[in-house]
C-alpha cells in the first residue's frame, strides 16, 4: 500500500498538479481580452511589466501593502500559513529521502526542528484564520462550508503529518493517510479555488498591467499599494 | 406585461422616446413596469458566455472570502459596518449568482442586482487595491450594470442619460447650436473685462482642444467663460469644438456600451476634424475616465490611447503653472486651511495625483491632506452616476458620511474639488449635515490670484 501511494498514485497527483496549473494559467492567459479587459496587454508592453511585477512583489511580502499593514494579525496568520504551505513540503528530509530513492534526485532539507515549527505554525495559522472567519461578521458573512472544506484539505497533510513522524508506534497507517491528503492537496489546487497557488500571480499581474498600462500607470510611477 | 411602454430592453432612440421618459415624473410609471419586465435568461447568458471571460470568472472564482475588501469601501464603513455592504458580498450575490445559475435569475433577483450595483457601489474600484488576489470589484459592477442594461434593469435617470448621448451626443438636451450659442454669449459677456478675449469654435489645428461637461453649457456657463479667461491669460492657441465637445459619458454608468462608442466617437471625430495638437478636458473626473481612459477601448484604438494627447484640466493647470504661462501672485495665495478631493476618476484611475499636489502648493498656503488620500482616497460618495439617481437618494446621503468626516477631521473649511460629481457630493453633503464648509472647482479659486500681464488688463 505504502509503495502504491508513494510510487504509481503519487506519480499521478503530481501529474495532475502540474499539468493543471499549467492549463489553468494557459486558459487564463487565453481568455484575457484587451477590448473586454480594456488593457492593451500587447502594446506599452514595457508599462505593463512595470505594473505587473509592482504589483506581485508588494503583495508577495508581509507588510508590503496598506491593506496588509492596516490588518497586521490576519497578515502574520496568512504568510504564515502559506510559508508553511509551500517550504515544508518541498525541503522537508523525508520528502527529500523518498525524492532521492524514487526519481533519484534530491534538494536541500530543513533541518527536523525547523519542519515541526513550520508544520505547527501552518496548523495555529489556519486555526486562527478558521476562529477569524467565525467571529468577524465581515468575514462570516462571504464564508461557505466550501472554504472550510478548502482549507481542511490543506491542513490535513501537516496535521497526518505531524503525527506519523512523532507516533512512535505503527506509524505506517498515518503515514499513508499523510501521503493520501497530500495527494488529495495536490489535486485539489488546479480544481478549486486553490488554484489561487498560480493565479495569484495572474490576477496581480493582470490588475498591474492594468494600473500600469491604463489607469495611470503612463504618469506616475505606479500605484502605491 | 413583460415589456413597459417606458421600462423595456429598447435603447432610447428618438427624441420622442426620450421626452416619454422624461414626461415620467421620478420614474413612476418606470420603475411599476420593471416590476413586470421580463428576464431573457437566454439572451443574459448568451451575454455572459461572450462577454464574461476568464478576467471577470477568475476573480469570482477564486476570492477567498478574506473579508479585507470590507474596510476598503466607504459603505460598508458608513453603514456602521454592515457585513451586507463588503464588496465580496455584494458581487458575489450579484453577478456571481448570474454566472452560478447560468443567467437563471427573475425579476426580482434583477431589481435586487440593480440596487445593489447603484446604490451600494460606486466603482471607485477602491477595493481592488485592497484585495491580496487583486479582485477589482468596482470593475466587476460596472460590467454588472451592463448585463443589467441589457435587459432593461437600469435605473429611470440613467436610461434618460443614455437616451440623451444617443440622441444628442451629451448628457443633457444641449444641441450644437446651443453650445454654440453659449460660447459666442460667454464670450460677449467676458470680453468687456477681458479685451481681445474670444472663445474660438472649430478652429483647425490649434494647440488645445477645449471639451466639457454639459452641465456648463446647460446650468453653469461661466465655467466656460473662465477656463477661456485663463486660457487667454496663458495665451493659449485653443479652440472647442461646434460638435464632439461632451466628454461625460452616463452611458459608462448605466454600461450602455454602445452608448458610450457613440459619444466618445463624437469627440474623437472632432479631433479628426480640427487636429489639435492636445486636448484638454474640463473639472470633471468621470467625463476624463470616459474620453481619454476607456474610450479608446470603446472606440477599437489598438493603441489604448485617444487619436491625440488628453489631458485632465489639472494637468494643463499644473503644466501652465510649471511653465510660468500662468503664475500665482504670492499675496492672494489660499490663506486658510484648504483640502483638496483627489476624485476617484482621474487620480486612482487616472494617476493625475501628483499634478494636483503641484497645483496644491502653488496656490494654497495651508494645504491639508485628507487621509487616506490620493489613490486611496475614499469615494465623494457620490460617483458612479449616484447623484443623479432619486432612487437612491437616502443611501447615498447614508454614504456621504465618509466624505464628511474625513473633510473635518483635516480642519479645512474650504474644500477643492476639481471634478463635477465629487463638486455636487460634497455640496450636497453641506446640505444635509450642515457642517460650515465652502467647495470649488480650482477654475474660479485661479483666476482671483492669477498674475494678469500688463497688455491683457482693461482699461480702467
Amino acid at each position: 500500500m505504502y509503495e502504491f501511494v508513494t510510487g504509481p498514485l503519487a506519480w499521478l497527483a503530481f501529474a495532475v498538479f502540474f499539468v493543471g496549473i499549467i492549463v489553468r494559467l494557459v486558459l487564463y492567459v487565453r481568455g484575457l481580452d484587451w477590448k473586454l479587459d480594456r488593457v492593451t496587454y500587447s502594446v506599452n508592453t514595457a508599462y505593463g511589466v512595470r505594473g505587473a511585477v509592482r504589483s506581485v512583489l508588494f503583495w508577495l511580502f508581509p507588510f508590503g501593502t496598506r491593506s496588509y499593514r492596516n490588518n497586521p494579525g490576519f497578515t502574520l496568520a496568512l504568510f504564515v500559513l502559506h510559508l508553511g504551505l509551500i517550504v515544508t513540503p518541498i525541503f522537508l528530509l523525508g520528502h527529500n529521502i523518498l525524492l532521492q530513492e524514487r526519481w533519484g534526485f534530491s534538494l536541500w532539507s530543513l533541518p527536523g526542528a525547523a519542519a515541526d515549527l513550520l508544520t505547527i505554525g501552518v496548523i495555529v495559522s489556519a486555526l486562527l484564520l478558521v476562529l477569524r472567519r467565525i467571529a468577524l461578521p465581515e468575514v462570516r458573512i462571504i464564508t461557505t462550508a466550501y472554504d472550510y472544506l478548502l482549507l481542511a484539505v490543506a491542513v490535513a497533510p501537516f496535521v497526518s503529518g505531524l503525527i506519523a513522524r512523532h507516533a512512535y508506534a505503527n506509524s505506517q497507517p498515518w503515514m499513508i493517510l499523510h501521503v493520501l491528503c497530500g495527494e488529495l492537496f495536490l489535486v485539489a489546487i488546479p480544481f478549486t479555488k486553490l488554484s489561487h497557488f498560480v493565479l495569484f500571480f495572474a490576477t496581480r499581474a493582470q490588475l498591474g498591467m492594468d494600473y500600469g498600462i491604463k489607469r495611470g500607470g503612463m504618469k506616475v510611477k505606479g500605484i502605491s499599494w | 406585461m413583460p415589456e413597459g411602454v417606458l421600462c423595456n430592453k429598447n435603447k432610447v432612440a428618438t427624441l420622442e422616446q426620450l421626452q416619454a421618459l422624461l414626461a415620467d415624473k421620478s420614474g413612476k410609471q418606470y420603475y411599476q413596469e420593471m416590476n413586470h419586465l421580463e428576464v431573457d435568461a437566454k439572451a443574459l447568458w448568451a451575454l455572459v458566455q461572450k462577454t464574461c471571460k476568464s478576467r471577470i470568472r477568475t476573480w469570482l472564482e477564486i476570492c477567498t472570502h478574506c473579508g479585507l475588501c470590507a474596510e476598503s469601501c466607504f459603505y460598508y464603513l458608513a453603514n456602521n459596518r454592515d457585513p451586507r455592504q463588503v464588496p465580496s458580498y455584494k458581487i458575489q450575490s450579484t453577478l456571481g449568482q448570474i454566472v452560478r445559475r447560468k443567467g437563471q435569475v427573475d425579476n426580482a433577483f434583477m431589481q435586487m442586482a440593480m440596487d445593489t450595483a447603484f446604490s451600494k457601489c460606486t466603482c471607485c474600484t477602491r477595493c481592488g487595491i485592497y484585495c491580496p488576489l487583486g479582485i477589482d470589484m468596482g470593475v466587476m459592477f460596472s460590467y454588472l450594470r451592463g448585463l443589467l442594461f441589457s435587459q432593461g434593469f437600469t435605473p429611470w435617470e440613467m436610461k434618460i442619460g443614455t437616451g440623451m448621448h444617443r440622441v444628442y451626443r451629451a448628457q443633457m438636451d444641449v444641441t450644437t447650436e446651443d453650445w454654440v450659442e453659449t460660447c459666442a454669449w460667454m464670450a460677449e459677456e467676458t470680453a468687456d473685462e477681458w479685451p481681445g478675449l474670444e472663445i474660438p469654435v472649430d478652429k483647425e489645428g490649434a494647440d488645445i482642444l477645449y471639451t466639457v461637461n454639459a452641465r456648463e453649457p446647460k446650468h453653469y456657463p461661466e465655467d466656460i467663460a473662465q477656463a477661456a479667461i485663463l486660457f487667454h491669460i496663458a495665451g493659449e492657441n485653443w479652440t472647442v469644438p461646434s460638435e464632439g465637445w461632451e466628454e461625460t459619458s452616463l452611458a459608462m454608468f448605466a454600461g450602455d456600451w454602445e452608448a458610450c462608442k457613440l459619444q466618445v466617437e463624437s469627440v474623437y471625430g472632432a479631433m479628426a476634424k480640427l487636429r489639435p495638437k492636445r486636448m484638454v478636458v474640463t473639472e470633471c473626473g468621470h467625463a476624463y475616465r470616459a474620453t481619454v481612459i476607456e474610450g479608446p477601448y470603446w472606440a477599437g484604438l489598438p493603441s489604448g490611447k485617444p487619436p491625440v494627447e488628453s489631458l485632465h484640466y489639472v494637468e494643463w493647470v499644473a503644466e501652465a503653472l510649471r511653465t510660468g504661462k500662468l503664475k500665482i501672485d504670492p499675496a492672494k495665495r489660499i490663506k486658510e486651511p484648504v483640502t483638496y478631493q483627489d476624485s476617484c476618476n482621474y487620480i486612482r484611475n487616472g494617476g493625475l495625483w501628483e499634478a494636483a499636489r503641484y497645483i496644491m502648493n502653488q496656490i494654497a498656503e495651508d494645504f491639508r491632506e485628507m487621509t487616506p488620500s490620493r489613490e486611496h482616497n475614499f469615494c465623494c460618495g457620490g460617483g458612479g452616476g449616484l447623484n443623479g439617481i432619486g432612487r437612491y437618494r437616502e443611501q447615498r446621503n447614508v454614504g456621504l458620511k465618509v466624505k464628511r468626516d474625513q473633510i473635518l477631521a483635516t480642519g479645512a473649511k474650504l474644500v477643492i474639488a476639481p471634478c463635477h460629481n465629487c463638486w455636487d457630493a460634497i455640496r450636497d453633503l453641506e446640505e444635509v449635515y450642515e457642517i460650515g464648509i465652502r467647495w470649488s472647482f480650482l477654475k474660479p479659486l485661479l483666476i482671483n490670484m492669477i498674475e494678469v500681464p500688463e497688455h491683457l488688463r482693461a482699461e480702467e
